[in-house]
């Protein structure tokens, strides 16, 4: 008796401490793009990020995806205007959106995720994808037995044409005369959720001598790899760690830790640290990575992976200089 | 040289057949006097649909069956609001593409607890090219079947001239009525062919405006099978022309920047709307409800 009475004693303690920190009543709005939490990849990392939170810092979760490229404002704001304390914008479409709503409510704090928003309440999630794109294009080259890799973005925009600089310059890295062959979905948003045509796009590539290729097209992306399956051939995924998806087919994912530095952002937030400005997620502090896991572990022999890991430490070192599209066009 | 041909030409078969069934969908239900905007929503549901019964029953061809009942169950909505209770057709036909864009991440949502995705169905469990053979035959079908038979005979009756139709005893809107049903089950196998041949899964929007590309397709073709039919195999070889040209050099060092390449499909359908396909003439009572006297 006296056991059970100790024990609800300290169940409603512990309840009333995590009450006393606000924890369960801080609340967190995450604002995906049109890819939506399912896409496997981008909007996908970002929500394990924020579930995670959810389940470790006991905080409270809403997530809404946006239907088309205008909602984003109007979620944003009504978000502002509840009681939501933390706001994530996932994705660069939403840079204006979180520019014009956090000067609006210069109380709330606001994350944005692949843009910089300069203002003392928002920090930017900034990413450097050259840096993973490089690594995955010197694996991509010397996986290649046909001196011919693909590339297909999801739109020709800055971000994209960034993964896309920095791939062809791993690849020609490791060899000067390998061909890349690149190519786009689409000119809207649709892009990023247009399967059946980055699979034909795939199958252009592949039947055009390619033998690997990168895929960062948001959702857009399984086409890629319905093509590797129907080719057997490989691709690289993006992101997400995507190995699973074609077992044995795709040769390793460039991640993108979303997941991590969302969880870090909610954790600041909640705990009173939470400071405006720009965060840089590299190969160095791990916030890029290329994936090995059981799936790709026979595709990447011990050779090659002694060759990527002294790539990467050089990358690290900055005694590798990748190509950086944003500085290029300053 | 003949092996790019011969790729840009498969290429080009496999782009313009979902394009191809939303058309001969659009097409029946036009020619019976009833304008069919909701192509894209009937798409939509049939990628849905098809998807997910494909993966669940480990069969594309019930996959592709259950999406052409899903669209005759959506186009017959939108026949009783058109047919029956005299909904103006346009406002109607936004309402099912809006319904469509809504009720399939709410019946994902409900089913697999996401929104955006349907599972992967295995690539044995997937088209290879039936759908590519049958949409040419069921174009040949329709082109018979408007033609030389009675029963389209009534249909192009009920969409020039619905009363002579009346005054020959022949229901319009029973005429109307299976025209739309049909239609829609021609357009979610459009759909369908989307996501269980050309990609393995269902996508969020996947049909990404092909449904409104098989209407003008369909207005360039004069609302008459075959010519629709080579308006959308030039839909498809733009489309295929355009992935093929992306990154080439066609003069200078530098290629040509890929987005002037990607508006080229838009460009042409543009291009052959406004000047090259002379005057196209939509069946006199298109839009027209149809009242007994």
């Amino acid at each position: 008796m006296k056991f059970t009475k100790f024990f609800a004693f300290s169940i409603a303690f512990a309840l009333s401490s995590t009450n006393a920190r606000g924890a369960d009543e801080f609340k967190v709005g995450l604002v995906l793009d049109r890819g939506g939490r399912d896409d496997k990849s981008f909007n996908a990392a970002a929500f394990r990020g924020a579930n995670q939170a959810q389940m470790q810092l006991h905080l409270n979760l809403k997530t809404v995806e946006a239907a088309d490229d205008n909602a984003y404002e109007t979620l944003l704001r009504s978000m502002a205007q509840k009681d939501f304390d933390l706001i994530i914008g996932v994705g660069v479409a939403q840079q204006e959106a979180i520019k014009k709503v956090s000067a609006q409510f210069p109380k709330k704090h606001f994350v944005i995720v692949d843009a910089e928003v300069k203002a003392p309440n928002v920090k930017s999630l900034m990413f450097k994808e050259h840096e993973g794109s490089y690594l995955v294009g010197a694996i991509a080259a010397m996986s290649s037995k046909s001196g011919k890799i693909g590339f297909v973005g999801g739109m020709s925009i800055p971000l994209i044409k960034r993964f896309e600089l920095g791939y062809e310059a791993g690849a020609k890295s490791v060899n000067p005369n390998i061909a890349v062959l690149k190519n786009y979905v689409g000119m809207t948003s649709e892009a990023w959720n247009n399967p059946p045509k980055a699979k034909e796009i795939a199958m252009q590539q592949y039947q055009g001598g390619a033998d690997v290729i990168f895929a960062a097209a948001g959702a857009s992306s399984s086409g890629v790899f319905d093509a590797a399956e129907d080719k057997k051939k490989y691709a690289i995924g993006v992101d997400s760690n995507q190995n699973w998806i074609k077992p044995g087919l795709i040769l390793t994912s460039m991640m993108k830790r979303l997941d991590v530095a969302i969880f870090q952002a909610c954790q600041s937030a909640l705990t009173g640290s939470f400071k405006g400005g720009t965060e840089n997620f590299g190969l160095s502090n791990n916030g890029i990575d290329y994936a090995l896991d059981e799936f790709n572990e026979k595709l990447i022999s011990p050779d090659m992976k002694k060759k990527i890991e002294s790539i990467k430490e050089a990358i690290i070192a900055g005694k590798i200089k990748v190509p950086d599209y944003y500085k290029q066009k300053g | 040289m003949i092996d790019s041909l011969l790729q840009i030409l498969s290429s080009t078969l496999r782009v313009s057949t979902p394009l191809l069934f939303a058309a001969l969908g659009g097409l029946m239900s036009e020619r019976s006097g009833v304008i069919n905007i909701a192509l894209e929503g009937l798409m939509l549901v049939g990628a849905f649909t098809g998807a997910i019964v494909a993966y669940s029953f480990h069969s594309p061809w019930l996959g592709w069956g259950a999406a052409a009942i899903s669209g005759v169950l959506l186009a017959a909505i939108y026949a009783a609001s058109v047919i029956n209770w005299k909904a103006d057709q346009i406002v109607a036909g936004t309402a099912i593409n809006m319904l469509a864009l809504g009720m399939v991440p709410f019946i994902s949502k409900i089913l697999y607890g996401v929104t955006g995705t349907s599972p992967t169905i295995p690539a044995d469990e997937r088209f290879i090219f039936a759908p590519i053979i049958l949409v040419w035959v069921f174009l040949l079908i329709i082109h018979f079947w408007l033609g030389r038979t009675p029963s389209g005979l009534w249909v192009r009756f009920a969409g020039e001239h619905p009363k002579a139709l009346d005054a020959a005893g022949i229901g319009v809107k029973k005429v109307r009525w299976g025209a739309v049903l049909m239609g829609g089950a021609l357009a979610a196998l459009g759909g369908a062919t989307l996501s269980t041949m050309l990609s393995s899964a269902y996508a969020r929007n996947m049909t990404a405006g092909r449904g409104f590309m098989a209407l003008a397709a369909l207005i360039f073709g004069k609302w008459r099978p075959i010519p629709t039919a080579m308006a959308c195999l030039l839909f498809g070889f733009t489309e295929a022309l355009q992935i093929r040209l992306q990154g080439v050099v066609l003069w200078g060092t530098e290629p040509v920047p890929v987005q002037f390449i990607q508006i080229l499909p838009y460009l042409v359908t543009v291009l052959v709307l406004a000047g090259l396909v002379g005057h196209s003439r939509p069946p006199k009572a298109l839009g027209l409800f149809f009242e007994k006297d």
